[in-house]
């Protein structure tokens, strides 16, 4: 590196600091210094004034930029090497002439590094971080950024590619092996480029490519591109670049940097007419790369846990509900824990065993379409796991068991055997049966459960006189079934306790409470099940904001609707046809 | 196709949804599309133009809160069935379709990504209430263009506003819509949505235009950086004691409409906006004066919580106004003369976004 070396002149004042100092604090500014003597050549010339303005050597004469700046108190802006400076000249005496370079692309840089900030840390997806990276490596380095993300199972690769000047990057994907028609770029991909310097590309050896646009700027200062990146942009396959763009001037191939194993590489393009990639370019670029190769590859991380995740909680959440001939069924359900959407509450439909050639005698039982609602202590993920084993146990015990209360009582002794501790479990079994009239039978059997509130045709709401024991804690539970009979256009609800016992409404403190949920249900008489179910869910979420069968008006961090709270499940049948 | 008069049909369509024949109202939507109207125009000017009505007769007391909710149930229905009748190419972007929080408005929000669909997006639709949490979940999980994002009732804006900043804040641009946003848009420009569309087709025509692949920095402006602020913060912390006390001096039967004007309130103090507030009191008024209840009541109600928040003087003078606009409602209500007078008013303020 060359520093402030030269000649001085004599000393002025009591101090004269030792030249090394003095190197060392010119190298030390931001701002270029170059001096001149009379005859024009360089005598001093610091760090910066290198780095703008290569080609600035002691000994040799001023390069043209400098010597065609007049004296002025502003400078001028010159374009040199693709970069904007301000170049102010200054008489020293004995003729000779100081300059001063400052660099306006400083200025992008520092909003470079802003932006890239900013948009590289927001997503965890994969395909939106590449986009990112794309969209700044358009605005700030070149006209045409490629990302390439890592090969999926079809030997596939997605791109993502942004052009200056044009809106929203474009996607796509593209066989893995075609990456080898980009010079570097297998290398960058499989990370074997990371961190090598010194070496020239292959193909970097002078020769101009095919179609005449080498490497090398036409008409540039003659500096070579440096660092082992630049790549020969001669055989660039067509799918790298958007129709139309033309050749390629310049270009370079990065690896992004992963956790470990490399999450892709990035492919930055310059026309011809534009300056080659320089140091500063190059530093700026590889700076995007680690940054975009973090963001990428802890959103895959974070994209395979989810996928992970969805597979595992796929059975634990609520199931579509069926048409069941001569009724309608709806259900609603809130998990406490908002970003899973899983927890203890369930309800599932158990249609009847339709497969017809089974033996007459191989013990599986016929039985009409059974619905559940339950609630198993506990919240999150642990407590739905339980309920996806209860759910899974009671599909089991129904090939052989058809009667509720013997469901109920196997199911008790399945969660008392069970290793985990708290294994308990409150729920409804409803077998639906179809009567003449379009009339609807329930047998219901509750088991420590909420009993179901009954909607009668007038308006009038009753509670199912059915009870029984919790299950999960005694080895004799009693149970007291019932069965309902809902004329066409009744309804019967079965609900969890986070319904009832949601804290909340105008006091805050309050419990929406039974009474509050029947009042709430009369007026739901002649409605779609659905939309019952629905205003039922409504009422209960505003009664947690704070609201009164209003609105809920706090907004997160006023302490409203942001309390603790329970799953709440809903689960309503209607007899009948719709309408 | 055909030309055919779909103001005539939405009449038929309302008194199908109206007596909840879900197989009736379906087959007339079917049926329009088999006949070559497009879906689209079945969806808008017919589903959505029936909802319209629906909110205007719920309004004008003829048709009850359950007939209302029945109606609203048969055109979700209706919509899913046309969605999977007309199953056009995905040409387009990702958008993901959601309601604010707090949001129960969920048709407008359906019937605007039905339209996305058949516009060649590929839309997931997220429902009704949608916790921030969840959404950002979503986000992060599937990688959309842009989020749409509809809120119905203004008094969700403040949390409509969080859920916008943090859509944001995961590079995902936000369009927002529906009534709750101002008929102009104005509260959306103002949450610093990146844009704002009045109806579904208007929406999708934004979105054929592009929007900003990353939402752009907020500074937030000199009208952002007022959001909220001393008083919103008090009335929304004590929102809860506030009501008791108004209820301990007027009675609960009052405690509905009460937790709706606090809520009002609430999110005109958050924008600074006492028309948002004012707006809301009128129309109370004629849908009070519709159900023969006095709009002397409401007058009463704000009185009391002017009252109450001594250490408010900004809110106090909303209440003032809103007092103010209860009173010339008062003066204008002689009987039945008003439902006429409020029908077109109450249209668009709870039509607003049944699209």
């Amino acid at each position: 590196m060359k520093g402030a070396t030269g000649s001085t002149g004599p000393p002025r004042g009591a101090v004269r600091p030792a030249p090394g100092l003095l190197a060392a604090l010119l190298d030390g500014s931001g701002e270029g210094i170059v001096l001149c003597d009379a005859d024009g050549v360089v005598t001093l010339a610091n760090a910066a004034a290198v780095r703008l303005m290569p080609g600035v050597e002691p000994g040799l004469p001023a390069p043209a930029p400098l010597g065609a700046v007049p004296s002025a108190p502003d400078g001028r802006t010159v374009i040199h090497g693709g970069r904007a400076i301000r170049i102010r000249a200054e008489a020293v005496g004995d003729g000779r002439l100081a300059w001063y370079l400052a660099d306006l692309d400083a200025a992008p840089r520092t909003e470079f590094l802003l932006e890239a900030g900013r948009r590289l840390s927001a997503s965890l997806n994969p395909r939106r971080c590449a986009r990112a990276a794309t969209e700044l490596a358009a605005d700030f380095l070149c006209d045409v950024a490629v990302v390439l993300l890592p090969a999926t199972v079809r030997r596939r690769m997605e791109w993502v590619r942004a052009v200056s000047g044009r809106p929203g990057p474009e996607e796509g994907t593209l066989p893995v092996a075609e990456a080898a028609q980009v010079p570097g770029l297998t290398d960058a991909l499989a990370g074997l480029r990371h961190g090598t310097s010194g070496q020239h590309a292959p193909g970097d050896t002078g020769q101009h490519a095919p179609g005449g646009t080498g490497q090398h700027a036409p008409g540039g200062t003659g500096q070579h591109v440096p660092g082992d990146t630049g790549q020969d942009p001669g055989g660039v396959p067509e799918w790298l670049l958007p129709e139309g763009f033309g050749p390629v001037g310049h270009l370079l191939v990065l690896p992004l940097p992963g956790n470990g194993v490399p999450a892709g590489a990035i492919v930055l393009a310059r026309r011809p007419g534009r300056s080659p990639f320089d140091d500063d370019d190059e530093r700026m670029a590889r700076d995007l790369a680690t940054r975009a190769g973090a963001a990428i590859s802890a959103a895959s991380l974070f994209r395979e846990q989810s996928a992970i995740n969805a597979i595992l909680t796929g059975d634990l959440l609520p199931p579509e509900l069926p048409e069941i001939a001569g009724m309608r069924l709806a259900g609603r359900l809130r998990a406490s824990q908002q970003a899973g959407a899983i927890g203890g509450d369930f309800y599932d439909v158990y249609l009847p065993d339709t497969a017809t050639d089974t033996a007459p005698d191989d013990g599986i039982v016929e039985r009409p379409p059974l619905v559940i609602l339950g609630d198993v202590c506990g919240k999150g993920a642990r407590a739905a796991v339980l309920a996806g084993q209860v759910r899974h146990s009671l599909r089991t015990l129904l090939l052989l068991e058809s009667r509720t209360d013997r469901l109920l009582e196997l199911l008790n002794r399945s969660l008392l055997a069970s290793p985990s501790p708290h294994s308990y479990v409150t729920m409804i079994l409803a077998a639906l049966r179809t009567a003449p009239g379009d009339h609807v039978l329930v047998d219901l059997a509750v088991a420590g459960h909420p009993p179901p509130l009954v909607l009668r045709r007038d308006g009038t709401v009753e509670e199912v006189a059915a009870r029984g024991s919790i299950l999960g804690v005694l080895k004799q539970i009693s149970l007291w079934p019932a069965t309902l009979d809902l004329a066409p256009g009744e309804v019967c609800l079965l609900y969890s306790d986070g319904i009832t016992e949601a804290f909340g409404g105008p006091g805050g403190r309050e419990m929406f409470g039974e009474e509050r949920l029947k009042a709430a249900l009369a007026t739901c008489a002649g409605m779609p099940v659905e939309a019952l179910v629905e205003r039922l869910e409504q009422l209960s979420t505003e009664w947690l904001g704070g609201g009164l069968g209003g609105g809920v008006g706090g907004a997160p961090g006023t302490g409203l609707g942001t309390g603790p709270q329970d799953d709440r499940a809903l689960l309503a049948v209607r007899a009948g046809r719709p309408g | 196709m055909v030309t055919m008069d779909l103001a005539a049909v939405t009449e038929r369509y309302l008194d199908l949804i109206g007596r909840a024949d879900e197989y009736g109202a379906v087959d007339l939507a079917l049926g329009l599309i088999d006949e070559g109207v497009p879906a689209e125009d079945v969806l808008l000017r017919v589903v959505a133009a029936g909802q319209r009505r629906v909110g205007e007769l719920w309004a004008s007391n003829e048709w009850s809160v359950a007939r209302e909710h029945g109606a609203t149930a048969v055109s979700e229905r209706v919509v899913a069935a046309v969605s999977g009748r007309v199953r056009p190419a995905a040409t387009r972007g990702r958008v993901v379709v959601a309601c604010a929080d707090g949001e129960y408005h969920a048709l407008p929000a359906r019937i605007m990504a039905e339209v996305l669909r058949l516009r060649g997006w590929r839309v997931d639709f997220l429902g009704a209430s949608v916790p921030g949490p969840h959404l950002i979940t979503h986000l992060h999980q599937t990688g959309p263009d842009v989020v749409a994002l509809g809120c119905t009732l203004a008094t969700r804006l403040p949390r409509a506003h969080a859920t916008i900043s943090a859509c944001q804040a995961v590079g995902v641009p936000v369009l927002a819509g529906g009534a709750g946003f101002g008929a102009d848009g104005r509260y959306a420009r103002l949450l610093g949505a990146d844009a704002w569309a009045p109806t579904a087709d208007a929406a999708a025509d934004r979105l054929a235009a592009g929007l900003p692949s990353f939402p752009a920095a907020h500074d937030g402006g000199a009208a952002a950086a007022r959001l909220g602020g001393e008083e919103y913060a008090y009335l929304a912390r004590h929102r809860a004691e506030l009501l008791s006390r108004v209820m301990d001096r007027l009675g609960e039967h009052t405690g509905e409409d009460l937790g709706h004007i606090a809520d009002y309130l609430i999110a005109a103090m958050y924008v600074h906006d006492s028309v948002l507030f004012t707006d809301f009191v009128t129309w109370t008024c004629q849908v009070t004066a519709a159900r023969n209840v006095p709009a002397e009541s409401v007058v009463l109600g704000l009185r009391v919580l002017h009252d109450l928040l001594t250490d408010c003087p900004d809110t106090r003078v909303v209440l003032d106004q809103g007092v103010a606009a209860a009173q010339t409602c008062c003066a204008h209500h002689c009987a039945h003369h008003c439902a006429d007078h409020c029908a077109d008013h109450c249209a668009d303020q709870r039509a607003e976004t049944r699209v």
